[in-house]
């Protein structure tokens, strides 16, 4: 514990310096990141030792013990596992964010940047790991505080501003829900501690705990990206610098799928609905992430969409483990939350790993747009190769890692389907169906980015004179690209190393048993022999065809092009026709506007197509109803006269009626 | 992992393009031709492996991938579809999900080869390629796992070991509506008509065949050889359904599932004499209906 407290320190102490270096860009920028980095190497091995040994530490310090704050913490599995995940990633990130910043301005912002980034991954850390009401809420809110700091880094840019306004808004009014669930809580037990609520659950009435699970699932929700709740994210994940937008969309989105897991079991056993609820949020943030990244041209703005879809997956595999636990079938409880949660590790790495890429193409072009680039790989062929990975893990194939979680949702769906009762298979069967659908959209969107960007011929100058990006930022992708196969090799060692966190997390007795039959089944074994399988059939088939062609002729030529004469890079399909199929398919949820210009004339020289895909739930839920509230509001406009007596008066009349108020309470 | 299983596995190897050339022959039968004789599709893969190699200067190593992955991939995925009711080779609990997505692994190198060569055309039917695939995966999905629920089994093997006679009148209208959603499935997945016409000459009408046009040679021998693979497993998938020959001796088992699988071949063909092509907008449509038939042949189980 004192290792993972040295390490939060480090964080504080490394941005402040890096903000009063900031005379000297250089060095600012070095201590900023590599106190960064190291501090993450430490917190990496201490938390994953943690999770290996299965152990847990506790740390208390008196801190405001007049309204029941503690400097209480503490690192159970659960926290380990998300630590690891959280260190991995920021120290890789910082790693990254090192060249990456350099090409930007220096001086004071830069250096304030720094700050904010280690602050952000102290937060994040101090998020995970407080186990008492009042430090995990200041937490949470610096974690706000300064991603929105991160998220308008580029101040002077309208879109980043708007960006960061929508990022506050939404993750303020997330946080009324986590207080309204805390203060319920203090006020059942007249504690902050998370340890004295665990035993709240039994003596709650179903009416309470169900108010109190939509309290946590809005509250938490709302940083996790849930839909509705995600509209902040397509707008702030591509705002920030592409290293902080790794870190958000691969960390700290999953600060609420940890608080929800941390907080759920206090509730007591968990009803059948909020199985079927969560069910229903993962397939509904599943498919609409995947559809409105379809439709998106914005690189980055397309991952954030796909952080909807994944953390959807999550909430899928957790809506089934809590099936499982509510009708009592531990085997399908087990497999659910094993794969909600593996799908948060392997979220955070390929999603960084694909961030990383979409920062480096962006650095190399300067620009995000899908349909302006191609032809990358032949000029970035690293980072094209680490892309690959990454689209493809993301898309749950075999042999990554994505692909092991999802089969873990998979399995344990199936198995509820096959023995439990009507009840339990319909909700599990709508679950499978809804994750082949995500999964083969995922692949068509991934197939889209990586095809259009890196294959094919640039289709713009900027495209054209693409450079491979440095060691120093290819080295943490490299990394990542390496983790993404060792879980998708590695499914009975990922599947063993979750037990403890899985033992924590489910309420069923003799839990070890169904490990047992789990680990018995021998499916994960076999998952991760077909992977290595798979890998040495390719090489096999790879290795005829060369050995087969080093005797034949080979040739080159252009592509065929039906015998036209001219071909050029722009008759290339673009992402915008490659997706038109699905998008129209889906155009009843996706609500796409074109603007048409007809080509006109006998000799017709110019015409245009723009499409746009803007959020339907910004553009027809909540524009409507922050709308609503304005109109609503502006009836009290004649207060704020903007004359400082009058609020004096206001003041004053208001201590008045406090004081009146007591007196009656009082008599 | 019984021997019998491996000499399934290799036979599917050894007949698989035999599947296509019967297609091809029932087609010309139809059309009151003589037709291919049965095993051109052998010759033309010889032919194939004997030439050389062109490649589109555009192209990088993820076009030449695109063949090998989609082979190996595809051929591993019909390991672990069983025949005659023996398991197969790679049977294991959830192989059900296993193989989808390992043929899911193919279609995505597939895709990208075809991205690679940076020619509109091959985008076009690389476009619809994972348009159509992203519907009909779900369809199988929900329909193998509803045959898990009807023969009680978290693998392919024990499911159609499960199948039979008794099932077929306990739980027989599930199961015909399972048949239809897979029939649909492997039309759709194969590229065969009313979805996708291997034999048109136009490539803007094409799916699959117009995102392996710069693919020559041995990569073009490759990916033949995968199609008749992958055929030849959906074929085995709803033979196995409606032909679930059992009780005599292994090597008449076995017979009667080739049979069975050449019967599906023959059904194919058929189906291509007698339709034409739908327009790709109607295409998701009968997709739809295929995932409808599987969730109806579930919820039927739910009485």
């Amino acid at each position: 514990m004192i290792a993972l407290l040295s390490v939060l320190c480090v964080l504080g102490v490394g941005g402040l310096l890096a903000v009063l270096l900031c005379r000297w860009p250089r060095l600012s920028g070095a201590v900023g990141a590599w106190s960064a980095i190291l501090a993450c190497a430490v917190g990496f091995v201490v938390s994953a030792r943690l999770l290996l040994a299965g152990a847990t530490t506790d740390w208390q310090a008196p801190w405001l013990p007049q309204v029941g704050g503690a400097l209480h913490m503490a690192a159970d599995p659960l926290s380990a596992l998300f630590l690891a995940a959280l260190f991995l990633v920021c120290g890789l990130s910082a790693l990254y964010g090192l060249r990456y910043m350099d090409h930007g301005r220096g001086g004071l912002r830069a250096g304030l940047a720094w700050l904010w980034y280690d602050l952000l991954v102290a937060s994040m850390a101090l998020v995970i790991l407080s186990r008492n009401a009042l430090l995990f809420l200041v937490a949470w809110e610096v974690m706000a505080i300064v991603s929105f700091f991160l998220v308008t880094h580029e101040d002077e840019r309208q879109d980043s501003r708007l960006a960061g306004r929508i990022y506050l808004i939404a993750t303020h009014l997330g946080t009324v829900f986590v207080f309204i669930f805390m203060l319920y809580m203090a006020r059942e037990t007249g504690s902050l501690e998370f340890d004295a609520w665990r035993n709240v659950g039994s003596g709650l009435s179903p009416l309470a705990g169900g108010w109190l699970f939509v309290c946590l699932v809005v509250g938490f929700g709302t940083k996790a990206g849930f839909v509705p709740l995600h509209i902040w994210l397509p707008e702030a994940h591509p705002a920030a610098p592409s290293h902080v937008s790794a870190v958000m969309s691969g960390i700290m989105i999953k600060t609420g799928i940890y608080a929800i897991l941390r907080l759920l079991p206090c509730l007591g056993f968990p009803p059948l609905w909020w199985g079927w609820c969560l069910v229903v949020i993962g397939i509904g943030s599943g498919v609409l992430g995947v559809l409105f990244a379809l439709a998106q041209h914005d690189v980055k703005r397309l991952l954030a969409y796909h952080s909807v879809e994944n953390i959807g997956i999550i909430a899928l595999g957790l809506g089934v483990g809590l099936i499982g636990v509510s009708l009592n079938m531990p085997l399908v409880a087990v497999l659910g939350f094993a794969g909600g949660l593996l799908h948060v590790v392997n979220h955070a790495l390929f999603k960084s790993l694909l961030f990383l890429g979409a920062g480096a193409v962006a650095r190399a072009t300067g620009t995000r747009e899908t349909d302006r680039l191609g032809g990358l790989l032949k000029r970035m062929p690293g980072t094209g190769a680490a892309f690959l990975v990454g689209a493809a893990a993301i898309s749950g194939l075999p042999p990554l890692n994505g692909f092991v979680s999802e089969f873990m949702i998979y399995w344990g769906s199936f198995a509820g389907v096959n023995t439990g009762p009507g009840v339990a298979a319909v909700p599990l069967m709508l679950g499978i169906a809804g994750l082949a659908l995500i999964g083969g959209l995922a692949a068509a969107c991934f197939a889209k980015l990586f095809g259009i960007v890196f294959l094919g011929e640039p289709r713009t100058a900027e495209a054209r004179d693409a450079r491979e990006s440095p060691p120093a930022m290819f080295l943490p992708m490299a990394i990542l690209a390496a983790c993404c196969f060792g879980i998708g090799l590695g499914a009975p060692f990922a599947f063993q190393v979750l037990r403890p966190v899985l033992a924590g997390v489910i309420p069923l007795p003799q839990l070890s048993l169904t490990f047992e039959a789990i680990a018995g089944a021998d499916a994960f074994l076999a998952v991760s022999s077909v992977a290595f399988l798979a890998l040495v059939l390719v090489l096999t088939v790879a290795a005829f065809r060369r050995l087969h062609l080093s005797r034949k002729n080979e040739g080159s030529t252009v592509t065929w092009d039906c015998g036209y004469a001219k071909p050029s890079a722009r008759m290339q399909y673009t992402a915008s026709s490659f997706a038109q199929p699905l998008v129209g398919l889906f155009s009843t949820v996706l609500r796409s506007r074109r603007k048409f210009r007809m080509p006109a004339g006998l000799f017709p020289s110019e015409s245009s197509l723009e499409t746009e895909t803007r959020d339907v739930f910004r553009d027809r839920l909540f524009t409507p109803a922050f709308k609503g509230v304005d109109r609503w509001l502006s009836f009290l406009k004649w207060l704020q006269s903007g004359r400082v007596q009058l609020y004096v008066l206001y003041i004053v009349i208001t201590l008045l009626a406090l004081l009146v108020w007591a007196l009656k309470v009082q008599a | 992992m019984k021997a019998i299983g491996l000499i399934h596995y290799v036979l599917a190897l050894a007949l698989a393009p035999l599947l296509l050339g019967t297609i091809n022959r029932v087609k010309a039968l139809f059309a009151g031709r003589h037709g291919p004789p049965l095993f051109q599709v052998y010759f033309d893969l010889g032919k194939l492996l004997r030439k050389g190699a062109v490649y589109s200067r555009t192209t990088t190593w993820v076009f030449r991938s695109g063949p090998v992955v989609a082979l190996a991939a595809t051929a591993l995925a019909l390991g672990m579809i069983p025949m005659a009711g023996q398991a197969a080779p790679l049977a294991f609990t959830g192989d059900v999900f296993v193989a989808v997505y390992l043929l899911g692994l193919a279609r995505f190198f597939t895709v990208l080869a075809a991205l690679d060569t940076g020619s509109a055309f091959e985008g076009m039917g690389a476009s619809r390629e994972v348009q159509f695939s992203a519907l009909a995966e779900p369809a199988l999905l929900v329909g193998l796992v509803a045959l898990g629920r009807l023969t009680h089994s978290l693998s392919l093997s024990p499911a159609y070991a499960g199948v039979g006679p008794e099932l077929w009148s306990a739980g027989g209208v599930s199961l015909a509506l399972l048949a239809v959603a897979f029939f649909v499935v492997l039309l759709a997945e194969n590229a065969r008509i009313p979805f996708d016409d291997p034999n048109t000459h136009l490539e803007l009408t094409m799916i699959h065949e117009v995102m392996v046009l710069d693919h020559g040679g041995p990569d073009f021998a490759l990916i033949t050889y995968g199609a008749s693979l992958k055929l030849w497993l959906f074929a085995s998938l709803l033979a196995g359904l409606i032909i679930p020959v059992r009780q005599g001796p292994e090597w008449l088992d076995t017979a009667a599932a080739l049979g069975g699988v050449f019967v599906v071949g023959c059904a194919v063909g058929m189906v291509e004499s007698c339709m034409a092509r739908l327009r790709l907008l109607r295409v998701p449509q009968i997709l739809f209906a295929a995932l409808v038939f599987s969730a109806l042949a579930f919820l039927l189980q739910m009485r």
